[in-house]
């Protein structure tokens, strides 16, 4: 545990990859690998069950330290996080701090996977005082750095700034493997023991076979200007960029399965898309977009429609009929059991295309449409990119896919093979409202903030919520604003004078029955602060209804 | 909530105002007659008639406020008659020269405790217990989450910290006046006599330190130092507002790390980018504050910068102390912030 402990404290103390990645690759060189499994869980956010609540632990420490419940509050709102609160009011506790002998069943000797299988389990078995017993005999047997340590894993909160890229290349160089190898080993979910760190930490076999995961997507980057223009358009694939989420379809002996991009298996969610896998010759890996299509229709539904059938275990004939979900292919994977990312995108795209042909052959009435490959755009010359793009809109599609012929299929976010070039953002001026602090890194920092538009009668009316876009300087300066213009407070939201006035872009705009001004935006976000503009001049919402308007 | 009128003191718009000594509390514009608690850049504005301060903190205000000041200097403990009231200057342990101001007259006392620490610090005169009827105490780390180990011990995790790096620089980052040279004295008691570099900003407020004998390593200013010198292995501290800032560039490859009791919130650190945070500070923490009221057996307690509301309702309903916020000018002036001087 001491080792795991050393490690969150080193990742938590520097900003710089390279001494991260160093940490990491000495960590997993020296752990045992029951230990480095449990470590490796953690880090890729694979382990945050919630053994006890951070409500309950709250109590527990209210009970030890006779401090009154809305201190307690208090003490949140500056410190933005209930496991890290709780660690440092624990110190004010009346029986002092230097008990640290007192004997707890659990020592900090023991080892991670001690910890993560037996004492943090038993104290979450525990019930009533006999659990609070239990878990401030464990505090009390903790130095102060520890013990946010342990709530967070308690309450399953447990977070440090590395990010999945980085823990697998420190993991590969520990092992001595390449990179992609282990990203793939790590898909679709690692359950942490001894057996199977060691399993992904082995030797690549000959004949490795990986048929129960998924592979690793390959992602775009933004397209960055001047990128394009040294290479003919020909050298590239163009395609929409669909607004639905990203999915691998899969039909291997083992059976079939529809992973998503965050590496669930969402099978149940869509039971018609596993029937259209059965259809699909066994051992083939198909990349694409899982999105709501209706069989007739040139275009597909709003993105608002695939969320009815997101997170639905099991979705009722009547939803599957009024939101069917449609599978646009467009990249193949695997092909007759055969790993095919080695070949250039050309080569794939054309055993993707005869693969849905002999699929669409076996359907009548083309299977409603339920298979469908992402179309090719033609380009003559780059100054009619953004032209092609603007046509995403009409097709509610977010922008343009590249993605160069030649190609592999890589692992992860590489950059030069694919790029995504999304449409403008919709923008809007509107007046700041109110602001709630944010947690953690903007722990008692008004960083939470909500707009409105002007409607007919001279009122705002809220309209977005937007957390992101400010510089910190900005974010600083409008916190002070904040504070020394406030006109009410409500718990932890402040009212302000309607007097500042923010661009808001946001991706979309669809009417919606939960939104008192009548309508949602999609990732809105603040693109500018209008300093130069006065609140009686931001936008109205008969402005946002024309927006919505165009775009129907 | 304001003072009551009639009252020794009075919220005025130019801060807290003792009639019967014609005189203001660290004034927030400048006024003819003002008592200063100490010269950290909140308390101590320029463009005042008088400034009356302890002869400790002389040094600092005429290298802030300008040497041609009129400063009338007074010791801790000397009583002066200004006015009609009685008024005398306390340590309050919070830096170089602090005081704690008393006021009496009219058979009713009051106690201004400007910025206090109750932790040992070598680099000033510890505080002092002082009795009043009425308080008004700061509460800038006034939460339970707020609890400070000894500045020794910190000082050896600083230490320690530095070492760790001999194959680059090291830079912490402190207030300039105060923690800066609290952290010297302290390093300089756990056996360091090598040579730590400062930021221009540091380096003008040592002379009234070194001028009050406080022991600290020997120093160099960053300007002084030749091009090309080898800075594996130094120490050097910088104020924060240096922070990311071009002058620092020699010492991109440092470590860094932020010395202020903020940096007892790990959001407060991520957010401002720090590797290390060391937590001390120069105000008194939750204990510090609690402990401090007490002793002083005020019937009345004002609270105050930053957690006024929390200190005073906890006073109110757990301690049964009569203790409201005091609101004024007090709250825009200290933000928990870099910029912020104090802390």
């Amino acid at each position: 545990m001491q080792a795991f402990a050393a490690l969150f404290q080193q990742l938590d103390g520097t900003g710089s990859t390279s001494a991260k990645l160093d940490a990491l690759e000495a960590y997993f060189r020296r752990a045992a690998a029951a230990d480095a499994a449990w470590a490796l869980a953690l880090l890729l956010g694979k382990r945050r069950r919630r053994l006890i609540t951070g409500r309950r632990l709250r109590e527990i420490c209210l009970a030890g330290t006779a401090l009154p419940d809305w201190l307690f509050e208090a003490c949140h709102a500056q410190v933005g996080d209930s496991a890290e609160t709780v660690a440092l009011l624990w110190q004010q506790r009346p029986d002092g701090t230097d008990d640290r002998c007192e004997s707890s069943s659990a020592s900090l000797e023991d080892s991670l996977a001690l910890w993560m299988e037996e004492h943090l389990p038993r104290l979450a078995a525990l019930q009533g005082e006999a659990q609070a017993e239990a878990v401030q005999a464990c505090w009390r047997s903790l130095p102060a750095d520890q013990l946010l340590l342990v709530n967070k894993l308690l309450s399953g909160g447990f977070r440090v700034g590395v990010s999945t890229g980085l823990v697998t290349r420190a993991l590969a160089r520990s092992a001595a493997l390449d990179e992609a190898l282990v990203a793939h080993r790590l898909m679709g979910g690692f359950t942490p023991s001894a057996a199977a760190f060691a399993e992904l930490t082995a030797t690549a076999g000959q004949n490795e076979t990986l048929s129960a995961r998924p592979y690793p997507f390959f992602l775009a980057s933004p397209l960055e200007p001047g990128q394009l223009e040294t290479t003919p358009p020909d050298n590239w694939q163009l395609e929409w960029k669909w607004d639905g989420i990203r999915g691998q379809l899969i039909h291997r002996a083992g059976g079939c399965s529809l992973w998503s991009r965050g590496e669930e298996l969402i099978n149940e969610a869509f039971p018609e898309l596993i029937a259209l896998a059965e259809q699909l010759p066994q051992g083939t890996v198909l990349d694409g977009e899982v999105i709501v299509w209706h069989g007739d229709a040139d275009q597909p539904e709003p993105f608002a429609s695939l969320q009815r059938r997101l997170g639905r275990k099991a979705p009722s004939r009547n939803l599957q009929k009024q939101c069917p979900a449609a599978f646009v292919a467009y990249d193949l994977l695997e092909e007759q059991g055969v790993d095919r990312r080695e070949q250039p995108l050309l080569q794939r795209r054309a055993r993707l295309e005869t693969l849905h042909r002999q699929w669409a052959g076996l359907q009548e009435e083309q299977g409603e449409g339920r298979l469908r490959l992402s179309a090719t755009l033609k380009l003559a010359s780059w100054d009619q990119l953004n032209a092609l793009r603007d046509q995403a809109r009409a097709l509610r599609a977010e922008g343009l896919m590249l993605k160069a012929l030649q190609a592999p299929y890589l692992v992860g976010r590489k950059r030069g093979h694919w790029w995504k070039h999304k449409l403008e953002p919709l923008r809007l001026d509107a007046v700041l409202l109110y602001a709630q602090a944010g947690s953690g890194k903007r722990a008692n920092l008004y960083t939470d903030y909500s707009f409105g538009l002007w409607n007919s009668e001279g009122e705002l009316v809220t309209f977005a919520k937007a957390y992101s876009g400010l510089d910190n300087a900005e974010i600083r300066a409008l916190d002070r604003w904040i504070r020394a213009h406030t006109t009410e407070r409500f718990g932890p939201v402040r009212a302000v004078e309607p007097l500042q006035v923010f661009e808001l872009a946001f991706e979309g705009i669809q009417p919606s029955k939960r939104h008192k001004c009548g309508f949602a935006v999609r990732f809105p976000r603040i693109s500018r602060w209008r300093t130069d503009k006065p609140a009686s001049e931001a936008d109205s919402l008969a402005s946002a209804i024309a927006l919505m308007e165009q775009q129907l | 909530m304001p003072l009551a009128p009639g009252g020794l003191l009075q919220l005025s718009p130019e801060g807290l105002y003792c009639p019967a000594a014609r005189a203001w509390i660290d004034p927030w514009r400048p006024v003819p007659r003002a008592l200063i608690t100490h010269a950290h850049a909140d308390h101590a504005r320029p463009g005042c008639g008088e400034y009356w301060a302890t002869g400790m903190s002389e040094g600092i205000l005429r290298e802030r406020l300008g040497a041609e000041i009129k400063l009338l200097p007074v010791d801790y403990g000397q009583l002066h008659r200004i006015g009609d009231a009685r008024v005398s200057f306390h340590s309050a342990g919070h830096v170089l020269g602090s005081a704690q101001i008393r006021l009496e007259a009219g058979g009713e006392s009051w106690l201004v405790s400007g910025d206090y620490k109750r932790c040992a610090d070598p680099s000033c005169t510890p505080f002092e217990p002082v009795e009043a009827d009425v308080l008004i105490t700061e509460a800038t780390f006034g939460l339970p989450i707020y609890r400070w180990r000894s500045g020794a011990e910190v000082a050896a995790e600083i230490l320690a910290w530095w070492r760790s790096a001999p194959d680059r620089p090291s830079v912490l980052f402190c207030y300039a006046f105060g923690k800066a040279q609290r952290v010297l004295a302290e390093l300089h008691r756990l056996g360091v006599s090598e040579e730590v570099l400062l930021h221009g900003a540091v380096d003008r407020l040592m002379g009234p330190y070194r001028e009050a004998g406080v022991a600290m390593p020997p120093t160099r200013p960053l300007a002084q130092l030749e091009r090309g010198a080898d800075l594996a292995g130094r120490l050097l501290i910088a104020p924060p507002a240096a922070h990311r800032s071009r002058g620092l560039g020699r010492f991109a490859k440092a470590q860094n790390g932020f010395v202020s009791g903020w940096m007892a919130v790990r959001g407060a650190r991520r957010r401002r980018g720090y590797g290390r945070g060391f937590v001390m500070s120069d105000h008194a923490d939750w204990n510090g504050l609690l402990q401090s009221v007490r002793a002083s057996r005020a019937d009345q307690v004002y609270v105050t910068h930053g957690q006024s509301n929390v200190l005073a309702r906890y006073l109110q309903e757990v301690e049964g102390i009569s203790a409201e916020p005091l609101e004024g000018h007090f709250e825009a002036e200290r933000f928990d912030d870099d910029d912020t001087p104090t802390s």
